[in-house]
């Protein structure tokens, strides 16, 4: 690829998922992490007891993302043939699990409310 | 507990919301060079990857020129996603999307073939009978698959008698999958060749060789099966590390790989394909065969007097500079594309390399000045050796290999990573190159 801007990648993941279904993944992943945010700062706390669910969930994020993506290219475990092969499987697990961790937490801090559990 | 928490303030949430902000601003800030004001006229022949590639970014470059894009397809056909629908991974319609999609309003789009080409009075003559004038001519129409050069072969035996050709187009890929499908489930003879003329994607041969053999391991009828792939010359791939590679997994596989032997007939009933070689004719049997024709420039221009004399005898290519894509008998005239006179780059990779070089030597030109953006030979070949996994192969004019990711991405180690790219990020990626995006 010749200089990959900012710009070229934008346009990739445009043609790849579509305009409309690209932003609003954008837009919900934002919208995810403000109001991640926003509980934060809310609560004025991280809520441990919140948290410790939202660990749990992570391994659910990481098998759910590799797996998703095992479907959608039609491969799985043994085609990983090289170190980045390992390197990126680990990474997509990784994201994932953070993703469904931050989730979990919003979802749960959304509807419980402030829950002085660990006061 | 209490000293466990984590405070945070609203001037770091705030702090952060501006980030985000500036973050999703920034292509709309990237910077675009001022068009340079011309009334040139400017006729693009082919709307096809490079063609549209090219209506899309002088659209942007210039202020002014009336541009004209000849091209009688409705249909826009991303060809590198035809491996992946003979490998029945995806449906025919995977490859196929509206060529008026693709191109730029304030562009003429004649819905018509190129007939005729005068490069002397600079006029292009429709299969409709209108005559275009121009100022400067960009040749894009891709190249034209000669079945009719394999004695006893045409487009309508694709899809039976074992006989399959994914060149031909999407609903053929589809067929050849279907025979393919088919014959792995039973095993036998898989003959594999590719035409002495110059041609398109020459991985794509050594490609459907390693997937039919992949199916063939699938199912469990590889041992009863014999895998042959006739080369046409001494090689396997034009780049001496890459052809290494590939004898190294042809070994590795079991395939029987012979040399020098070029298919010039098929006889469907008998299922057997003949073979030019040194020796003289040889017949090879098969129960499938992926049928791989000699190609050559489309008729108008091997008429047109643009082609290529001493080089390429016969195929027609368009006589350009393989730096500047200008034409070297008239500087108003360029080629991108399958249709270029240039060693390799007949791949959409290529084409993506090519039409920036196209472009920015075409505006210097109208604006009276000079480029050093030159093409460097720049190809890329997803070698796929079994479902999941490839080899992300680049190269340039010089047979050095050029990875997109030196250090991450090994291009000579089979690799899930690769695959990845091949299947996912390609395609989209193509068509940001279309709509002159990247």
């Amino acid at each position: 690829m010749e200089s990959p801007s900012f710009g070229m990648f934008i346009a990739v993941f445009e043609e790849m998922f579509g305009s409309g279904l690209f932003w609003s993944m954008v837009a919900a992943a934002v919208i995810i992490t403000v109001l991640y945010l926003y509980v934060l700062i809310r609560d004025r706390s991280v809520s441990w007891s919140k948290f410790l669910l939202a660990q749990l969930s992570m391994p659910v994020g990481a098998v759910a993302a590799v797996l998703l993506l095992w479907q959608v290219t039609h491969s799985g475990l043994s085609d990983v043939g090289g170190p980045i092969d390992v390197i990126v499987l680990l990474g997509v697990a990784a994201v994932g699990a953070i993703g469904m961790a931050i989730a979990v937490y919003t979802v749960q801090s959304l509807i419980r409310g402030r829950v002085s559990d660990d006061a | 507990m209490s000293d466990d928490r984590f405070q945070t303030s609203r001037r770091a949430f705030l702090g952060a919301m501006a980030t985000g902000g500036a973050v999703a601003a920034l292509p709309a800030a990237e910077a675009r060079a001022q068009a340079v004001a011309t009334n040139a006229r400017i006729v693009i022949l082919g709307a096809g990857a490079a063609g549209a590639a090219l209506a899309n970014r002088l659209t942007a470059r210039l202020d002014g020129a009336q541009i004209t894009i000849i091209d009688p397809r409705q249909r826009h056909l991303y060809q590198p996603g035809f491996t992946l629908i003979a490998a029945g991974l995806k449906p025919a319609n995977y490859s196929v999307s509206r060529t008026g999609d693709w191109l730029p309003s304030g562009v003429t789009w004649l819905q018509a073939g190129a007939a005729n080409i005068d490069p002397e009075v600079q006029q292009v003559t429709t299969t409709d009978g209108d005559v275009v004038d121009y100022d400067y001519l960009i040749l894009a129409t891709g190249l034209e698959l000669h079945y009719e050069g394999i004695e006893g072969m045409s487009r309508d035996l694709i899809g039976q008698n074992g006989i399959g050709s994914v060149y031909a187009g999407p609903e053929e890929a589809e067929a050849t999958w279907r025979e393919m499908d088919r014959f792995t489930e039973t095993g036998g003879t898989a003959l594999f060749t590719r035409p002495a003329t110059e041609m398109k994607c020459a991985g794509a041969p050594l490609k459907y060789t390693f997937l039919t053999d992949h199916y063939l391991r699938e199912k469990g009828t590889r041992g009863r099966s014999e895998v042959i792939y006739a080369a046409h010359s001494t090689s396997l791939f034009g780049v001496p590390i890459v052809n290494e590679k590939v004898r190294m997994l042809y070994e590795r596989q079991g395939f029987t790989t012979v040399h020098n032997h070029v298919m010039k007939a098929i006889d469907p009933g008998r299922k057997v394909a003949t073979f030019e070689t040194p020796d003289g004719d040889e017949e090879i049997g098969f129960d499938f065969t992926n049928v791989i024709p000699p190609m050559r420039a489309p008729a108008v221009i091997r008429e047109s007097g643009l082609s290529w004399e001493d080089r390429w005898v016969g195929e027609g290519w368009a006589e350009v500079d393989q730096y500047t894509l200008r034409h070297a008998r008239y500087p108003n005239v360029f080629a991108a594309g399958d249709v270029a006179g240039v060693p390799k780059g007949k791949t959409a990779a290529s084409a993506k390399w090519q039409v920036p070089v196209v472009e920015d030597q075409l505006v210097a030109q109208i604006a009276g000045d000079t480029t050093d953006h030159t093409y460097n030979g720049y190809t890329s070949c997803p070698l796929i050796t079994r479902v999941g996994r490839a080899m992300l192969i680049e190269f340039d004019y010089n047979n050095n290999l050029t990875p997109s990711f030196p250090g991450i991405i090994a291009p000579l180690e089979e690799l899930w990573v690769s695959w990845l790219i091949k299947e996912v990020a390609l395609k989209p990626t193509y068509y940001a190159m279309v709509r002159g995006r990247a």
